[in-house]
């Protein structure tokens, strides 16, 4: 069995998901989290479901990471008629 | 409904889910374990259909009626979210606001491999939905893939082109029909795994983009500010 490989691999996503917590800033998390969900696909994938696992890459790494950032962005855009410190944030 | 009884509700439902949810986890084949209850049902009504892919021939066969609310709660949270987000035009229009076509200045290397992927990612999307009564993937996968890669065009800094390249009227339109296929397929022709993985690649695919460009809008629009 390719236990040693599942312990890796659970062990990869625990820290991964730690780096998302820990990860301040709402758009560097956003990339963090895209990382995440590749690391989900590949313990999916070492968990041999090969079919959800490419739904999680292609979900978990692009489709919700990106709609995080244009959220976030869209949100900053709104804040630029208050006195702001940092502008739009581009 | 005061904040309450709402926090009781919340808590009565927490509950029920979480005794429910211990007691079929207790129930659970062991990891790894030889005993596979439902896979021992499964996969010889799933090989009798000649699908080399047991996972799509489950899907869109054994279990279409619940692929097919899949498929309906897809479409109605791409519409929530059309309708929701659809606020901009008024934005738009009454703060004289307009959009700011993507980001400017775009390193090169970003903009040639950006121009190089969206072929080679969407030819990834069409294969991932054709092979997927062979390989793993299938129309879920591949709609997703396909949705995405349009939106390499953007990330190489050319917003119009993406927006030329994907109009919405289109997109809305795909979208339903394939929504409506879909359920013409589940409910008589459930099995027919091919033809259902392209359509529910279409669905989830406009989809998608559908979800994407609203979120495209809302975060490009610039307020104009004297």
């Amino acid at each position: 069995m390719a236990e040693p490989m599942i312990v890796a691999t659970l062990l990869l996503t625990a820290f991964m998901a730690t780096a998302i917590v820990l990860t301040r800033d709402p758009a560097r998390q956003a990339i963090v989290l895209s990382g995440y969900g590749l690391v989900l696909g590949i313990l999916f994938l070492v968990l041999q479901a090969p079919d959800v696992a490419m739904s999680q890459a292609a979900v978990g790494t692009v489709v919700v990471p990106l709609i995080v950032i244009l959220a976030i962005h869209a949100i900053r855009r709104h804040h630029v008629r208050e006195p702001d410190k940092d502008g739009d944030g581009t | 409904m005061s904040h309450r009884v709402r926090l009781l509700v919340l808590a009565f439902g927490g509950a029920g889910l979480a005794v429910m949810f211990a007691m079929a986890c207790l129930r659970l084949p062991h990891f790894g374990g030889s005993w596979h209850p439902y896979g021992e049902r499964v996969v010889p009504g799933a090989l009798r259909r000649g699908t080399p892919n047991v996972v799509s021939s489950v899907n869109f066969d054994q279990r279409a009626f619940d692929t097919l609310g899949e498929e309906l709660i897809l479409m109605a949270s791409a519409l929530a979210a059309v309708l929701i987000l659809r606020t901009v035009r008024a934005e738009q229009e009454e703060s004289a606001g307009r959009h700011a076509y993507g980001p400017a200045q775009v390193f090169d290397a970003l903009r040639i491999t950006g121009y190089l992927l969206l072929p080679i990612t969407f030819l990834t999307g069409v294969y991932v939905v054709a092979h997927g009564y062979l390989s793993p993937g299938g129309g879920f996968q591949g709609g997703v893939v396909l949705g995405s890669a349009i939106h390499l065009i953007y990330l190489a800094g050319d917003y119009p082109a993406l927006a030329r390249i994907r109009p919405i009227p289109m997109v809305e339109s795909g979208e339903a029909l394939a929504a409506g296929a879909f359920v013409i397929l589940a409910l008589g022709f459930a099995g027919q795994v091919t033809p259902m993985n392209a359509v529910v690649g279409m669905e989830v695919g406009c989809a998608v983009v559908l979800v994407l460009a609203r979120f495209f809008e809302q975060a490009l629009l610039v307020k104009e500010h004297a």
